[in-house]
């Protein structure tokens, strides 16, 4: 306990002073705090907000992990270095230092940069305002490097996170405050500031924007690209990914999106810990089961014709929606969030059903933004205030009815 | 079909408060409970059910360069159209008195916590403003008018009753004293506004980019000319670019 004891010791001799804030996050985050809060009813218990947020994040370690892998192997099988691997998860084509290396190497800069970005702030701010330095950014700062495409430039990412953390998070009133999720509106400010560097065939493939460049200098060489499914659905095109592949993971995206498995053991993870909500996980499947079956109806009933635009996504099946693109990710680490979703537990039905409805709307209406569910996402946090308002009301109703008839 | 297009598009795509930031100022003061948010919201609906038909029947009869040919042919060559804002005005400014009788009448709870603001709806700039856009995009039928004022009206209360959950929500945030009160609000509708940008280009995208592609197989076809791989997927990118920044904007 000596790192213990130095850390107090420290702790003390910085009480005070304007780097007080600052000692006391490091000392709390590697330790119980061994002060009890500031009056109100007294709970011991160890899991505070800090062991929620670790907990969120190991959730997402595994996507992180998977996302290094897959990175390198995209690169090298576009580059035509590697043949794909096809049927096996565990398949040593795919699980090799050399594919790993690439991903490291590209993926712990964004790491780097989003948690010094974000976590600069958060003391910056918690030293001016003298408060504690708040534990919200610990889960912001993992998501949002596993929701960028992998060639994002660095200080875009550093722009959005310093936007989001300051706009989207701290003019609130900091962690448990915000109205829209901060991981979100980062990679929303991304998206409509810098709609190039998020969408198209270039980005998702580590080194197909320097490549093109090299090309353009006169450089001898094949250019490489990568679309995701969402993105070649979306042109018509036909996707050379098997459904195996898109349930493992072995396709384009963003960073961590691409495994539908290992999300799926990560929000087990959540929903075994209690700390991910099981109604809204479950009722944004069911939201997108319905309308994909309900656009699967209309192709079935031939109300569309072959070559409408509509048609790729239309037509694709509807669980097939579950594990494309972004919508399993983003409704399990994102739609989750306690602070933005629905608070109450009706709610979080509607909440969540919406999501899922909203993001394969999305999906198939709106030809600019293949990625819906980012986008449903933020649009039910602008409402989720709006639904418990009114769970609320209706119990306050219910009751009020219910006393009557008692009275009576 | 159309109507309905037309209904959501002006309910969700070009929404009064967030894509055209139109009403701000009963949107801003009178949201801070949900209830009479929710009391100024209806009112505003029915105040553009009611203007938004009227005033294109006016804008059809009376003022449109050549509107007056139905008095006769010395009348054909007549054009009021600079009469139309004194005109809408004046067909808002009466809906709002028979709006405020009636809610007087019916909810006197609901008159007083409205205030100031139910005789205001007449100078609420949404309600002229949708008028005025019935105007300026030509809007065909009565029909089509009528539903075109319900759907800018519901897209606006929509706003309202969102904001105001939102305030009755960051009332215990810690907001920095310099932004509270109306600093966050704007910030908030702000952030809500790029969670409405997801339906954005949805259905005008579409008619644009079905144009457009028409218009590049006609130039091909002048050209005589095998298209190309490069050739066809130019124009998309173009296209998905362009309707990027026109949201922005």
């Amino acid at each position: 306990m000596g790192l213990k004891n130095n850390l107090h010791k420290l702790k003390l001799k910085y009480k005070g002073t304007k780097m007080e804030p600052a000692f006391n996050a490091i000392h709390t985050f590697l330790y119980m705090p061994n002060d009890t809060t500031h009056g109100g009813t007294h709970i011991k218990a160890a899991d505070d907000l800090k062991r929620t947020m670790n907990t969120v994040i190991m959730a997402m370690i595994p996507c992180l992990i998977f996302g290094m892998f897959n990175a390198g192997y995209q690169h090298n099988l576009a580059t035509g270095d590697i043949q794909a691997v096809a049927g096996s998860f565990f398949s040593s084509g795919f699980w090799n230092l050399d594919n790993f290396l690439i991903g490291f190497w590209k993926i712990i800069p964004l790491v780097i940069v989003s948690y010094g970005v974000g976590l600069g702030i958060e003391f910056l701010f918690a030293i001016i305002k003298k408060h504690e330095v708040e534990e919200g950014y610990l889960v912001t700062g993992m998501l949002v490097p596993l929701i960028v495409p992998i060639d994002i430039p660095l200080w875009m990412l550093a722009v959005a996170v310093a936007f989001g953390v300051v706009i989207g998070k701290e003019v609130f009133g900091g962690t448990g405050m915000n109205i829209l999720n901060p991981a979100l509106t980062i990679r929303a400010f991304l998206f409509f500031a810098y709609p190039t560097w998020m969408s198209g065939d270039k980005v998702w493939v580590e080194g197909a924007v320097e490549r093109t460049r090299e090309i353009a200098a006169g450089a001898n060489l094949d250019a490489i690209s990568g679309e995701t499914i969402l993105g070649s659905l979306a042109q018509g095109k036909q996707v050379a990914f098997s459904t195996w592949d898109m349930f493992m993971g072995f396709i384009p995206g963003s960073v961590g999106e691409t495994s539908t498995i290992l999300i799926l053991l990560g929000g087990l993870f959540l929903i075994f810990t209690k700390i991910g909500s099981w109604r809204i996980m479950l009722s944004s499947v069911l939201g997108a089961i319905t309308m994909g079956l309900i656009f699967n109806q209309i192709v079935d009933a031939g109300i569309i014709a072959q070559g409408s635009k509509f048609y790729g996504l239309m037509s694709t099946p509807f669980w097939e929606h579950l594990i494309i693109g972004g919508f399993a990710f983003g409704v399990v680490f994102m739609a989750t969030d306690p602070v933005t979703a629905s608070q109450t537990n009706k709610g979080k039905w509607y909440y969540g059903f919406f999501v899922g409805f909203i993001s394969i709307l999305i999906r198939v209406f709106n030809p600019a933004y293949p990625e819906g569910v980012m986008l449903a996402i933020l649009l039910m946090n602008v409402f989720a205030p709006t639904i418990d308002h009114y769970v609320v009301q209706g119990n306050i109703k219910q009751r009020k009815k219910r006393l009557k008839a008692k009275i009576a | 079909m159309e109507h309905l297009e037309l209904f959501l598009k002006s309910i969700f795509i070009d929404n009064m408060v967030f894509a055209t930031f139109l009403g701000m100022c009963s949107y801003l003061a009178v949201s801070k409970k949900v209830t009479t948010a929710v009391g100024l919201g209806a009112a505003v609906i029915f105040v553009m059910l009611i203007t938004v038909p009227l005033n294109w029947l006016l804008d059809h009869y009376l003022l449109q360069p050549g509107a007056l040919a139905w008095l006769g042919e010395d009348y054909a060559d007549y054009d009021l159209s600079f009469l139309s804002f004194i005109m809408f005005i004046a067909t808002i400014a009466t809906m709002v008195q028979l709006v405020e009788i009636v809610v007087e009448k019916f909810s006197p709870s609901l008159y007083n916590s409205l205030g100031i603001f139910l005789p205001l709806i007449a100078v609420n700039c949404a309600i002229l403003g949708g008028s005025l856009f019935m105007q300026s995009r030509e809007i065909p039928t009565l029909g089509l008018a009528t539903v075109y004022g319900v759907g800018s009206g519901i897209g606006w209360f929509l706003a309202i009753l969102a904001i105001a959950a939102i305030r009755e929500k960051i009332r215990y945030s810690n907001v920095p004293p310099a932004l509270r009160g109306l600093g966050i609000t704007f910030i908030i509708t702000g952030l809500m506004a790029i969670g409405f940008m997801s339906f954005g280009g949805m259905l005008t995208g579409g008619d644009e980019g079905g144009k457009k592609a028409e218009k590049t197989i006609s130039v091909e076809k002048n050209n005589s000319q095998p298209s190309t791989i490069g050739n066809s997927e130019a124009p998309k990118k173009e296209k998905v670019i362009a309707s990027n920044i026109k949201v922005n904007e």
